[in-house]
């Protein structure tokens, strides 16, 4: 098995398969079957065999790199400064030798391993050139450290769509472990998701009567139904989404971003004739948009500046031998794998300088070019181009702000919910919202750690107010909406806070008990038509499955476990965050916040969630009607739940020979950040605390134990409200009723940005109408009057002056005409006498006028 | 009768003549000239030209045109001569002579020509007078 070749293949295979699901609905959709009930068949079966392609990814993955603990020794040297591994596979990119059997890691260690490949991707020779130099080493197995290596990755292009100058746009794939994780979460919640719509969506085969839609009329709006469109659309959200995973380069990311904004708002506004579904998606779409613009900065700055967006390095078609990507040059194994300034950023921020340079060296440009590059080194401590790195990382960020619904752009996924449940699902747990968190994970080498404050920041802040909203709303969706949000704050502050794989993880286990916890409250809602938990209560007996599933994926989303013994896999992926952010808290003590919002955001969460499950569930039925009506879904809906519950369960759990999502994560940590880096930036200064070290036991303990605590609390607290009732609810609320209604209002945030942004806007549109109406309009109007009355007086000139002089030739001629007519008489003898006459008045004439003439 | 005077007295001043003494002081005295003939055929002319215009005949009206022809004959036959035109004179030689024989064809012919559109209106409209020929008016 050689993974250089086959995994591109698998997973592109995976990706693109739905596209062709997307493709074949577009166009066929109605035609399959009564209504387009196939379509969900052909989507499903689309993105099973995406699952199947992914799981054998996965499957050459851990058979080529053994997933392993990790070893952690002596971590600050090993492979550092050892150059010449990277230089060796950079050098020789024609290298045959598979490097990567664990075996080839023995003595030499760093035996570059750089696989020339050989035509596989269409003529390409270099493409695929895997994961050049740093690709070979860091195998666990073979006992390396990985601090010092870049992760096992494999990189290339199958299509350049554009070439010029220093830009190459291409499609490609950059595949390391974080990659396969990627495909194989997506493509099963996918696959879950999909088959639990088909039966959810069922109302969609039939004519359907929108009873939220009132027509001008009175009546409900009846309309046809939409299953293929909804499968169709599904099936371009899942190739978009795994677009995003495989891409190679920031250009393409971009592409498939956009494309995910677009499937979302085509989603989100599935029920397009209501209002408020398609003021969500325009929301949704617009809100993306304000952070989208901040990435296309951060894309300008890289491009700008470096001249790539590829991750990898990669060998162009045009140029000879490989070029470096970005991680390469924001960390190069020159320096170690230490974040480094690139030349290019160091150069472009020191512009004035190399002019000065260039106006002294004018006669000799060669001179003038080494001088500059024996002066990068100073300028570059100097400080030249660290604010470059920054705008460009912060850029970047501001796109995933934008996508996982950070503060202050997360007021677009609670609105979010609009959409059928099923895409709510999606949404929330493997797409649109991970592709944000997953882009940061991606991006990760080229962060700053003052770029990181400002994400651990911002994920903090997003934390606490995601999660205060959530204790006080009533629609079940809403409460999950805000969760997802808060626990997209944890991710970004574990990112933040150096927590790069405790971040990821628990993107990974979040994305199975989110889906898990959307699927069971559609299932509920199905049930009881309504999203309103005030009229719930009581379903456990009703929906035994659903109540027991969502069960598991409250206490797998609060972390819940015996502590140091086992728990569900929300138990790990927490863990690893507090002890992460505690770790970094003891670092820095200015932002032990940062700690403190973790901890208390992991009370809030399990408040939240248990107040949703004794309201739905436990208890007494408030409202018999919809209890009495209430039913268990059908198998197609149950049968995922169980699916996504078990995953729920196991997905942080690590095998005894250590293979586990945390360690196969190791294997795509970006080279060097698994050291402890210490630094002065632009904030101050700051140290990034090494991931490892949050697993000694001074740390882990604590955060292990604060875990728990906290959300044992939060737990006793929900169940004293609402399951024993020995507070009560309404009391609190009344006692605390200004901070109740500042919640209750999502702390105005929408009426805020409204304020803010709307009504300026409004007010600025009317503005601009009223020119348009009062200066601009009579403007026109007046020209288009002028040139009116201007044809005016041309057609009248026209009618009476030129007319008039033709007619009146053509008057003229005609009359003389009629008067030369009565000469012909047609009398012979007259004639005689006119020649006579004229003859005899023609000689007088003559004689006459040319007497003089004659007399001579 | 203008017509007749001014032709002579040019054509008689050009040939250093006295032409008005000539006709009025010595008719018979003189020896025949140019001038005699013009008058004859200046007679011929004018008697032809009042016979057109007054017949109503069609057959007088073509009577009064071989008049006005061949009055135009005598004209060319009187310059034509050396003979009449006396000694010094420049010779003209026979283009006189020849025009009027050409003439006189071409007389011939419209006369036949004539004839054949007086036959066919006589048969239409039983008579040859002209003035009830009025067909062709505007």
């Amino acid at each position: 098995m050689d993974p250089v070749t086959q995994l591109p293949m698998l997973l592109g295979l995976a990706w693109l398969a739905p596209l062709v699901s997307f493709v074949a609905i577009l166009f066929f959709g109605p035609r399959m079957g009564p209504h387009g009930r196939n379509a969900a068949w052909v989507a499903t079966a689309a993105i099973a065999t995406s699952l199947v392609l992914s799981l054998t990814a996965f499957g050459v993955w851990v058979g080529n790199h053994p997933v392993s603990a990790p070893v952690h020794g002596n971590h600050a040297d090993a492979g550092h400064g050892d150059a010449a591994h990277g230089d060796a596979g950079h050098g020789s990119p024609a290298h045959g030798g598979d490097a990567h059997g664990p075996d080839a890691h023995g003595a030499a260690g760093h035996a570059g391993g750089a696989h020339a490949d050989d035509g596989h991707a269409a003529g390409h020779a270099a493409a695929g050139h895997a994961a050049a130099g740093h690709a070979a080493a860091g195998h666990a197995a073979a006992g390396h450290a990985a601090a010092g290596h870049g992760p096992i990755a494999y990189s290339g292009d199958w299509y350049t769509l554009y070439h010029g100058g220093s830009l190459t746009l291409s499609i490609g794939w950059y595949i390391d472990a974080l990659t396969v994780l990627m495909f194989v979460v997506v493509t099963l919640i996918a696959t879950c998701i999909h088959v639990y719509a088909s039966g959810y969506m069922h109302d969609e085969l039939h004519d359907v009567t929108d009873h939220e839609v009132h027509l001008s009329g009175g009546g409900h709006l009846h309309r046809p139904g939409r299953f293929p469109r909804f499968f169709q659309a599904l099936s371009l959200f899942c190739f978009s989404m795994l677009g995003i995973v495989i891409a190679g380069n920031l250009a393409m990311i971009f592409i498939f971003w956009e494309l995910v904004g677009i499937c979302s708002w085509f989603l989100i506004g599935f029920y397009y004739e209501r209002k408020s579904a398609s003021t969500a998606a325009n929301k949704a779409f617009i809100v993306n948009r304000v952070g989208d613009f901040g990435m296309l900065i951060g894309l300008m700055a890289l491009w700008g500046a470096l001249g790539t967006l590829h991750f990898a390095d990669s060998a162009l078609p045009m140029a000879g031998g490989s070029r470096p990507g970005l991680f390469s040059l924001v960390r190069p194994a020159s320096a170690g794998h230490a974040l480094t300034v690139p030349d290019g950023m160091v150069k472009f921020a020191a512009a004035d300088e190399v002019a000065t340079i260039a106006r002294q060296y004018a006669d000799h440009p060669a001179d003038a070019a080494q001088e500059v590059d024996a002066k990068v080194e100073g300028w570059r401590n100097r400080g030249f181009g660290r604010w470059l790195l920054f705008v460009a990382g912060v850029g970047i960020f501001c796109g995933c702000v934008g996508k996982s619904a950070q503060f202050p752009l997360f007021v677009w996924l609670p609105d979010a919910m609009e959409g059928p449940t099923p895409v709510s699902a999606l949404v929330h747990s493997a797409t649109m919202v991970a592709a944000g968190v997953y882009l940061v994970g991606r991006f990760y080498p080229v962060l700053t750690p003052d770029v990181l404050l400002v994400i651990a920041v911002v994920g903090a802040i997003t934390l606490f107010i995601a999660a205060t909203i959530a204790l006080v709303a009533n629609d079940i969706k809403r409460v999950l909406a805000y969760s997802t949000v808060s626990q997209l704050g944890y991710m970004m502050l574990a990112l933040g806070v150096g927590g790069w794989s405790a971040g990821l993880f628990h993107l990974v286990t979040h994305a199975f008990f989110k889906s898990l916890l959307f699927l069971c409250s559609g299932s509920v809602i199905h049930a009881c038509h309504t999203n309103d938990m005030r009229k719930m209560g009581g379903l456990a007996r009703v929906m035994p499955w659903t109540a027991g599933t969502m069960l598991v994926g409250c206490l797998a989303i609060i972390g819940a476990g015996v502590p140091f013994v086992i728990g569900l896999s929300g138990y790990y992926s927490k863990d690893a965050i507090l002890a992460q952010a505690l770790s970094y808290s003891r670092a820095n003590p200015a932002w032990s916040i940062l700690f403190f919002a973790v901890a208390g955001g992991a009370f809030l969460t399990a408040f939240y969630m248990f107040r949703l499950w004794f309201m739905t569930f436990a208890g007494e039925p408030r409202d018999h009607h919809i209890a009495d009506h209430a039913h268990e879904s059908p198998d197609v809906m149950v049968r995922p739940l169980i699916v996504l519950a078990v995953f729920a369960v196991v997905a942080g759990w690590t095998l005894p020979g250590g293979f586990g999502l945390a360690n196969l994560l190791e294997q795509a940590r970006p080279a060097g950040t698994a050291v402890t880096s210490t630094g002065d930036y632009l904030f101050g200064p700051l140290t990034l605390p090494a991931e490892h070290e949050s697993h000694e036991g001074s740390v882990h303990v604590i955060a292990t134990l604060t875990a728990f605590v906290t959300a044992l609390a939060g737990v006793l607290l929900a169940a004293a409200m609402y399951l024993w009732k020995t507070i009560s609810p309404a009391a609190v609320a009344t006692m605390f009723r200004p901070a109740y209604t500042f919640l209750a209002n999502r702390w105005y945030f929408d009426e805020l940005y409204n304020a803010i942004f709307v009504v300026p806007a409004h007010g600025l549109a009317a503005v601009a109408s009223g020119i348009d109406r009062e200066l601009i309009d009579p403007f026109i109007h007046g020209l288009a009057g002028l040139a009116k009355g201007i044809a005016g007086v041309d057609a009248w000139i026209d009618k009476y002056v030129v007319d008039g002089i033709v007619n009146a030739t053509a008057e003229a001629t005609w009359n003389a005409g009629l008067e030369l007519k009565k000469l012909q008489t047609g009398r012979l003898r007259q004639y005689v006498m006119f020649i006579v006459v004229g003859t005899v008045a023609i000689f007088v004439l003559a004689s006459m006028l040319f007497r003089a003439a004659l007399a001579g | 009768m203008m017509f007749c005077s001014a032709a002579p007295c040019a054509v008689a001043l050009a040939a250093g003549f006295p032409a008005l003494p000539l006709l009025a002081a010595a008719p018979f005295t003189t020896p025949v000239g140019v001038a005699h003939y013009l008058v004859v055929g200046a007679i011929l002319f004018t008697t032809g030209v009042v016979c057109m215009a007054l017949k109503r005949n069609a057959l007088g009206v073509l009577m009064g045109i071989e008049l006005v022809l061949n009055g135009a004959n005598v004209n060319f036959v009187a310059f034509s001569s050396s003979y009449l035109r006396g000694e010094g004179a420049a010779s003209l030689g026979l283009d006189g002579q020849a025009i009027a024989l050409f003439v006189i064809l071409l007389a011939a012919a419209e006369a036949a020509v004539a004839l054949a559109i007086t036959l066919n209106f006589y048969n239409n409209h039983a008579t040859v007078d002209v003035d009830q020929a009025d067909d062709l008016k505007g």
